[in-house]
C-alpha cells in the first residue's frame, strides 16, 4: 500500500484543524490553474457526448419524431426519463446545502459548493429534454403565461404549466443560491487573479470587501434563500411526479408518487455526489478537503436515503398489489415479468442491494469500489425512471394501444449527449470557479480548533484543578 | 453618550488596523467600547474579516439588518401577485371549456402562487441583500486584499486629535500594519 492510500485510509478527522487560512486560499485557487491531465480527457470526452446530441436533435429536427421511435401510445419514453432523472439529480445541492446548512452539519462544507452546482447544470440539462420533444422547438415558449393573440392562456390547471413554473422558480433560486454562496471566495480570487480572471471576478464579486455588515446580510441572506429553497425543491419533484400521478393511467396514478419522487430524487443526488466528489479529488488533487471522513458520511446518508427509497417503492407496489385495480397490477406483474423485467430487476438488484455495500466500511474508503458503486446506483435509479414511463405506456387501458417499444438510436444519442452536456458545464465551472468553498472552510476550522482547545482546557481542568493557559483565536497564517 | 459627543466632531482621517487574530481585533473593540480610546465610538468601527466571527455581535452590538422582512414582503407579494394574475387571467378566458368546474380554480392557483412566493421571496431577498450589504457600489475607505486570507481589519473615521491615541491602542494589541487615507 502506497504512503497516500496509507494516509488516506488512516484519515480519520473530516478535516486538519491546523491547516493555515493562506494555505486552503492558496491549493484551491492553484487548483484553478493547474488540474491533472484527466480533467482534459474529461472535458473533451463530454464535449464530444454532447456533439452526439447535437447531432441526433438535427437529425430529429430534419427527419421528425419517428426517427425517434417515438408513436402514438409511446409519446413521451426516454426523453421524459431522462428529465425526472436530470430533475432528481439536482436535489443533491438542495440537501447538502440547505437542509445540512440548517441543521448545522459543517462537514458539508468543503462540497456543498459543487453540489450546488450540480443543482444548477441537472436543471438546465433537464430542461432541454421538455423542449427537445416539442419537435417543434421553437415554440417553447408557449409555456410562458401570456394570453396569445387569439386571447388563449395555457392552462393553468395542467400539471405541465406547474411543471414549466416550478423549474424556472427552482433553477433562477439555486442559480442564486450558487452565486450569493460564491461572492467572497469571488473576492479572495480578485484580490489574487490577474488579466481576464480578475475583470470576471471583480464584477462578479459586486465590491465585496468582508465589512461585518456585508457579513451580516450575507447570513441572513443564505439562512432566508436555504429555507425558501427546501420547500421549493420538494414541490419541483412532487409537482414532476404530479405529470404522472394526475393522470389517469395505469401505474401512474398513485398517491404515494411525491414522496417516492423526492426520496429517488435525493439518492440519485447523493450518488452523483460520490461520483464527483471522487473525480473533483483526483482531477484537482484535493485530498486535505475532500476527505474520507466526508465521503463515510455521504455515503452513509446515501445509504439510508436508498433504504427509505426502497421502502416507499416496496409501498407503491403493495398498494397496487392490495388495490385490486386490474390494469395497474397487470402492469406491475409486466415490469417483473414481461419483455421490461431484466431492467426492472436490474433497477432492484442496484437501487435496493447494491446499498447494502455501503455498510461496509472497506468498500467506503476504497475510491475505485465507491466510483463504481456510486455509477450503478445511478443507473439503478435512471432505470427506475424509465421503468416508470415507458411499461405504463406499453400496457395502458386501450388494448389496441399495446405496444412495447425499444428507444431507437435518436433517444440514445439524446440520453448519452445529455451526460456531455451536464458535464461539460460542470467541468467548465469548476475551473473557472472555485468549488471548494475557501471562506466555508476556513469557517470550518476554525470553529473545529475552537472546540479542540476548550475540550483540552476542561481536561486539563478535570486533572489538574487550574485552568489552562488562554489560547488566541488565531487565523492559522498572519 | 459618547456616539453623540464624536458625531460633532469632523471626521478627517480614515484608518485601518490589520490584525493577525479575532483575539487582538476584538480587544481593541472592547478599549473603544470602555472609552480607553477618547473620542472614539464603538458605532465608528467596521470590522473586516476572512469569515464572519460567531460572536462578532457580542463585541459590535446589535445591528441592524432588514434581509428576512424583504424576504417576508417578497414572498406575500408574489403569492398575492400571482393568485391574482391567475384568477384574471381565467375569468377572462371563458373560451375554453371548464367541464362542469369551476372557472377559478383555488387548488391548482395555489400551487403556482406558491411556486411564486418562493421565486419573489428570493429575488426580494437579494435585493435586501444588495441594498443591505452595500453591494455594487463604488468602492469606499480602505482595504487590504490579506483580509481575505488571513487578518483581521478595524476601520476607524477619526478626527486629527483621535488617530494618536486610536494608534496606540492598535499598537497595544499588536497591530500588524496600519493604514490611513484622508477623508477631504
Amino acid at each position: 500500500m502506497s504512503e497516500q492510500e496509507h494516509l488516506t485510509h488512516e484519515q480519520t478527522r473530516d478535516i486538519d484543524e491546523n491547516i493555515a487560512w493562506a494555505k486552503i486560499n492558496k491549493d484551491v485557487l492553484k487548483s484553478m490553474e493547474n488540474p491533472r491531465a484527466g480533467y482534459w480527457v474529461a472535458l473533451v470526452g463530454c464535449m464530444l457526448l454532447f456533439s452526439v446530441m447535437i447531432f441526433a436533435e438535427v437529425w430529429q429536427y430534419n427527419y421528425g419524431m419517428g426517427d425517434a421511435l417515438l408513436n402514438t401510445s409511446h409519446m413521451w419514453d426516454l426523453y421524459i426519463s431522462t428529465f425526472v432523472f436530470w430533475i432528481g439529480m439536482s436535489h443533491s445541492g438542495t440537501l447538502l446545502s440547505a437542509i445540512l446548512h440548517l441543521v448545522h452539519a459543517d462537514w458539508r462544507k468543503p462540497i456543498y459548493r459543487f453540489a450546488e452546482a450540480m443543482t444548477t447544470f441537472s436543471l438546465m440539462t433537464a430542461g432541454i429534454f421538455p423542449v427537445i420533444h416539442l419537435g417543434r422547438v421553437w415554440n417553447f415558449y408557449w409555456v410562458m403565461p401570456y394570453m396569445s393573440d387569439r386571447g388563449i392562456w395555457p392552462n393553468f390547471r395542467s400539471p405541465l404549466i406547474w411543471d414549466a413554473f416550478a423549474i424556472t422558480s427552482y433553477l433562477t433560486s439555486s442559480v442564486l443560491f450558487l452565486y450569493i454562496g460564491m461572492i467572497p471566495d469571488l473576492a479572495i480570487c480578485r484580490d489574487s487573479a490577474t488579466g481576464w480572471r480578475k475583470t470576471l471576478y471583480t464584477f462578479m464579486s459586486l465590491g465585496w470587501r468582508g465589512d461585518d455588515a456585508q457579513w451580516r446580510n450575507f447570513r441572513f441572506t443564505y439562512l432566508m434563500i436555504a429555507c425558501f429553497l427546501i420547500p421549493l425543491a420538494v414541490s419541483v419533484h412532487s409537482i414532476v411526479a404530479m405529470d404522472f400521478a394526475m393522470a389517469l393511467m395505469p401505474g401512474w396514478h398513485v398517491t404515494s408518487f411525491p414522496p417516492y419522487f423526492v426520496a429517488g430524487a435525493l439518492y440519485s443526488g447523493c450518488a452523483a455526489i460520490i461520483s464527483l466528489f471522487i473525480a473533483l479529488r483526483y482531477f484537482f488533487k484535493f485530498e486535505e478537503y475532500m476527505t474520507m471522513p466526508i465521503l463515510d458520511k455521504v455515503c452513509k446518508l446515501t445509504f439510508v436515503i436508498a433504504m427509505f427509497w426502497t421502502y416507499l417503492n416496496l409501498i407503491e407496489f403493495a398498494s397496487v398489489w392490495y388495490g385490486h385495480d386490474v390494469p395497474a397490477k397487470e402492469v406491475l406483474l409486466a415490469k417483473a415479468f414481461g419483455p421490461y423485467s431484466p431492467f426492472f430487476w436490474s433497477m432492484v438488484v442496484f437501487g435496493s442491494v447494491l446499498p447494502f455495500s455501503l455498510l461496509s466500511k472497506c468498500v467506503r474508503r476504497n475510491m475505485k469500489i465507491m466510483m463504481t458503486v456510486s455509477l450503478l446506483l445511478n443507473v439503478g435509479m435512471f432505470l427506475e425512471r424509465w421503468m416508470i414511463v415507458t411499461p405504463t405506456l406499453s400496457l395502458g387501458y386501450h388494448p389496441q394501444a399495446f405496444n412495447v417499444m425499444w428507444p431507437g438510436w435518436v433517444e440514445w444519442a439524446m440520453v448519452g449527449g445529455s451526460f456531455g452536456w451536464f458535464g461539460m458545464l460542470f467541468l467548465i465551472f469548476v475551473k473557472v470557479f472555485p468549488c471548494v468553498s475557501m471562506y466555508e472552510v476556513k469557517e470550518m476550522v476554525y470553529h473545529r480548533k475552537r472546540h479542540a482547545e476548550a475540550d483540552e482546557d476542561a481536561m486539563i481542568v478535570l486533572h489538574t484543578g487550574v485552568p489552562g493557559p488562554k489560547k488566541s483565536q488565531e487565523t492559522g497564517g498572519a | 453618550m459618547s456616539g453623540s459627543t464624536t458625531t460633532s466632531i469632523r471626521k478627517t482621517k480614515r484608518v485601518l488596523g490589520l490584525f493577525s487574530d479575532f483575539d487582538q481585533a476584538f480587544n481593541v473593540i472592547t478599549d473603544i467600547k470602555h472609552y480607553k480610546v477618547p473620542g472614539i465610538s464603538v458605532d465608528d468601527v467596521t470590522l473586516k474579516s476572512p469569515i464572519e466571527h460567531p460572536e462578532i455581535e457580542e463585541v459590535l452590538g446589535e445591528r441592524k439588518c432588514h434581509v428576512p422582512k424583504f424576504s417576508f414582503v417578497g414572498g406575500l407579494v408574489g403569492f398575492c401577485f400571482t393568485f391574482l394574475f391567475l384568477a384574471s387571467a381565467q375569468a377572462n378566458f371563458l373560451a375554453q371549456p371548464q367541464g362542469g368546474k369551476p372557472v377559478i380554480t383555488i387548488p391548482s392557483n395555489i400551487v403556482l402562487a406558491y411556486e411564486m412566493l418562493i421565486l419573489f421571496g428570493v429575488l426580494s431577498t437579494l435585493t435586501g441583500f444588495v441594498l443591505g450589504a452595500r453591494l455594487m457600489r463604488k468602492p469606499k475607505g480602505l482595504y487590504d486584499t490579506a483580509i481575505t486570507v488571513d487578518q483581521i481589519g478595524i476601520v476607524v473615521e477619526v478626527s486629527d486629535d483621535e488617530i494618536q491615541p486610536l494608534k496606540a491602542a492598535f499598537k497595544m494589541h499588536n497591530v500588524l500594519e496600519v493604514h490611513e487615507e484622508s477623508l477631504t
